[in-house]
């Protein structure tokens, strides 16, 4: 696979270089961060087809009310197992593992990033704790039911396997955490010569402000588990309101992580579509300085907004003002990222690639998601749709619709430069529709559900909710039906394509002037940056 | 881009550094003797806040690195006191 427009005899691609180790050796024992990259896409492809399937699975109880195909403790079961798989294993760290590991030490001209041990370190102990996760699935007590928040007083009571599922959150959150230190480091200390924070490309800004969010939130929620770990098997009474605890707290530990963690889902995927519009309108980025500026600020006020996933948890009147007003003040950086994006897009020469594709309905998508989040921001109509379908519609919306669709972007963005092959464009585009439309078809109707009342988590339904739940579980299979033809085209691609010049979309970032697939040193000297990285005027 | 300079404390510095430390753990301990009601955790956190901050500056050498890097530090447990004053709206008006 050497690459076809470069002329140099010594050229061998990082996926032709032979190390240390031979076969499969070579790939789990490589220190080369693209290998790691590549070894998460493998395992986070992997754990989403099985999230996936479980999804469908709830979707095929609920196309009929009453029970349908399983019992309702499997039900439970299942929707806590695909939260876990989804949450823990594939969108925490999805796009920062997997395009952060590939592109941000070339975005930065950078030969590997700053630990390449720790690197691998990181991905061992990911593969580790997503055994033990799936492990606690299969265990003798049965598949924990708590959902996966783990919420106390129920998950310090319950015979299922709770303590073994959150050991595995625990060990997953140490990967996250080492992979941000590692970035962290790397961004400060390796960025090539002139390369200042203010002509660093936006998807290691976004990398940057996930990052941070990574090294400190992380450890809190690993102390809140090890809290709950302690209380089933010691009976201390941190959250148990008879031995003078308070389950209030468990909800306040847990969201202090777990509200900034969808900052960690969404950041990378902000920084994607910010790389991937200005290449496909051939425009530089409008407000470079802005879209920077705030991935650090959503990541610094994201910190400080957990209140609002417990309005109706008996918090205080005046905690619930006050997380209020500041869900709606992150909302303003959010928006300025869109308004800059479609900015970028204005008089620009738009090419309607499958990358650009799937960036622009990241925006159309991301923009519902946001928007019904400050429905649920205020406190007024959050008690109203609290629990609830609607929360299931805004929650993927913005995680699927965000993350999902902007993970898709990446791969059909960057995969000719990781593997030096080109996919077929016109399946793509029709993955792309199939999947948009199933998508859609799957969620659009929860938040209607949702507004008439339809509990979320709940294994049977009024029939007056069985038209919604019909056409949501239609969507299902047409969105999962997009998703096996879009794998099976990039496959395709990979294993039998055309040869990929070095820059097919004639992108002006760093990874676009080295050959595809790159060298195992990325660059045969360090580039020397001396203008802005999206100078396409 | 990385700046290598590094600094060698003297041992002194180190060993006064080493014995506030101890008489702060000592404090730690001897407070708990006497009923402070709502500010027990006040006082143990202050004392610990005290602590971290030598540790941090001298044997981390955090005192003798950039500023940037100081400011960064020092953002982190700014974060931390608001998450903790924070918690506290919903704790001082339930």
């Amino acid at each position: 696979m050497t690459h076809n427009t470069v002329d140099k005899i010594e050229y061998v691609s990082f996926l032709e270089h032979k190390g240390k180790y031979k076969g499969l050796f070579s790939w789990i024992f490589a220190t080369d961060h693209k290998r790691i990259a590549l070894l998460y896409l493998y395992a986070i492809a992997t754990f989403f087809f099985v999230g996936a399937i479980l999804g469908l699975l709830m979707r095929l109880e609920l196309i009929a009310p009453g029970e349908t195909i399983m019992k309702p403790q499997t039900y439970n079961g299942i929707f806590t197992v695909h939260g876990i798989i989804m949450i823990f294993m594939v969108v925490i760290p999805g796009l920062s593992a997997v395009f952060g590991n590939f592109f941000l030490p070339i975005l930065i001209g950078a030969k590997d990033v700053a630990f390449p041990k720790l690197n691998l370190f990181s991905w061992w102990v990911f593969i580790f704790g997503s055994v033990l996760a799936v492990a606690s699935q299969f265990m003798k007590d049965g598949p924990p039911d708590t959902g996966w928040t783990f919420y106390a007083p129920y998950s310090t009571a319950t015979g299922t396997n709770v303590i073994m599922a959150t050991t595995a959150a625990f060990v997953l959150g140490f990967s996250s955490i080492l992979t941000g230190l590692n970035f962290l480091v790397t961004i400060h200390q390796m960025r090539a010569p002139g390369m200042k924070f203010f002509n660093m490309p936006l998807f290691p800004w976004a990398i940057y402000a996930t990052a941070w969010i990574q090294l400190l939130a992380t450890p809190i929620i690993g102390i809140t588990l090890l809290m709950l770990i302690a209380e089933r098997l010691f009976g201390i009474g941190f959250f148990d309101p008879n031995l003078g605890g308070d389950p209030i707290l468990f909800q306040h530990l847990f969201w202090i992580y777990s509200h900034p963690a969808v900052y960690v889902m969404i950041l990378p995927a902000m920084g994607v579509i910010t790389e991937i519009i200005p290449t496909f309108c051939q425009r530089r980025v409008y407000g470079y300085k802005a879209i920077a500026l705030s991935s650090v600020a959503i990541a610094g006020v994201g910190f400080l907004v957990w209140g609002h996933h417990m309005y109706t948890s008996g918090m205080s009147n005046q905690a619930r003002w006050f997380f209020s007003l500041l869900t709606f003040v992150v909302a303003v950086p959010s928006a300025i990222k869109v308004f800059n994006w479609l900015s970028t897009m204005y008089k620009g020469s738009i090419d309607l690639k499958p990358p650009f594709l799937y960036a622009v309905s990241f925006i159309f998508l991301f923009i519902i998601g946001g928007t019904t989040g400050l429905l649920l921001g205020s406190v007024a109509t959050n008690v109203q749709v609290h629990d609830t379908a609607f929360i299931v519609a805004h929650f993927h919306y913005i995680i699927f619709g965000g993350m999902g669709f902007a993970f898709f972007a990446a791969i059909h963005y960057w995969l000719p430069k990781m593997y030096g092959k080109m996919y077929n464009f016109k399946r793509a585009n029709i993955a792309w529709a199939i999947i948009f439309v199933g998508f859609n078809l799957l969620y659009f109707p929860q938040f209607i559900l949702g507004f008439q009342g339809m509990p979320r988590r709940y294994f049977d339904y009024l029939p007056q909710f069985q038209t919604g739940e019909v056409i949501s579980s239609i969507g299902g299979f047409i969105l999962v039906s997009g998703l096996i033809l879009m794998v099976y085209n990039l496959v395709m691609g990979v294993r039998k394509g055309e040869p990929s010049p070095a820059n097919p979309w004639n992108g002006s970032t760093l990874e676009w002037q080295i050959p595809s697939p790159p060298s195992i040193e990325n660059f045969d000297e360090a580039p020397v940056i001396k203008k802005n990285p999206y100078d396409y005027n | 881009m990385a700046n290598n300079s590094s600094h060698i404390t003297d041992y002194k510095v180190l060993t006064r550094v080493l014995l506030v430390l101890m008489f702060l753990t000592f404090l730690t301990i001897s407070v708990t003797s006497y009923n402070l009601a709502a500010f027990t955790v006040t006082i143990a956190l202050l004392i610990a806040g005290v602590k971290s901050f030598l540790v941090l500056s001298y044997f981390m050498h955090l005192k003798y690195e950039s500023l940037l890097l100081r400011i960064l530090v020092s953002i982190v447990f700014v974060l931390f006191a608001l998450i903790v004053l924070i918690t506290f709206i919903d704790y001082s008006y339930r």
